[in-house]
């Protein structure tokens, strides 16, 4: 699979790069012309991955959050969100709906959920005291292709 | 101010401006909590016409709300809610929850 183009981006935990993580990916993939409900799943599930950096990999000390996005051949997109954060233990649990490991708060367990029915693919590695990658993997049904 | 709050009787109307993610829940869900308990409504109405996004920090938000009015014997209704919005509601199942509706 050929990359036709890719952007990267590394910024601290703070709760304040939420909205600047998922409109800057969304920004960046605007020139493959995709609809609106399709940028909107990116955001949602870019929002989601990166909270999960900031509230979970990072809980109690702030770290690098580093985003990889690459376009492909034919409307492929694939972004990479990681940390060098706490890891999880068990990953399949973690991704179980309504999961959480958050004592209080409001935090729904929704996140991987979320990624899941917004995105095509989600895969997730992860190792205890080193991090976790997620990678999330879309076919934009452009309008338009971006080729050059 | 994210959230601008109004009441008529018995009614709590709670407009909810902009983003809804995990950085702005806790002052949106601090204000209308202490607005509910202030004045303790029989419907609490969570207007969603000037979100501009929201992801499953919304959904949070919105099952804590359902559970105060639970306590408080009262009724909730998530209404102009966007069609990217619903998407995200109907991961959680909260429409089967809450009582939600497009436009009014």
């Amino acid at each position: 699979m050929k990359c036709i183009n890719e952007m990267s981006l590394t910024f601290p935990s703070k709760s304040s790069n939420e909205g600047f993580a998922r409109v800057s990916v969304s920004a960046f993939f605007s020139q493959l012309d995709p609809t609106v409900d399709e940028l909107a799943d990116v955001k949602t599930a870019v929002s989601e991955a990166v909270t999960n950096c900031i509230i979970h990999a990072y809980k109690d000390r702030i770290g690098l959050v580093y985003i990889n996005a690459r376009i492909f051949e034919g409307g492929k997109i694939r972004i990479k969100i990681r940390d060098k954060g706490c890891g999880i233990a068990d990953v399949a649990q973690a991704m179980e709906p309504m999961f959480t490991s958050c004592q209080g708060g409001e935090r729904a367990g929704l996140g991987f959920a979320v990624m899941q029915s917004f995105m095509d693919k989600v895969t997730v590695i992860s190792r205890v005291g080193k991090g976790t990658t997620v990678t999330l993997s879309k076919t934009i049904k452009s309008r338009g292709m971006a080729d050059d | 101010m994210p959230v601008y709050i109004t009441f008529e009787n018995d009614t709590m109307m709670a407009k909810i401006i902009g983003d809804i993610d995990h950085h702005t829940a806790k002052d949106i869900r601090e204000d209308i909590d202490s607005a509910l308990f202030d004045h303790k409504p029989k419907v609490l109405y969570l207007d969603y016409k000037e979100v501009t996004f929201m992801d499953s920090s919304g959904i949070g938000l919105i099952m804590g709300r359902y559970k105060q009015m639970q306590l408080l014997e009262g009724e909730l209704r998530v209404i102009n809610v966007s069609a990217q919005l619903k998407k995200v509601m109907r991961v959680a199942g909260l429409d089967k929850l809450a009582v939600i509706e497009g436009n009014k």
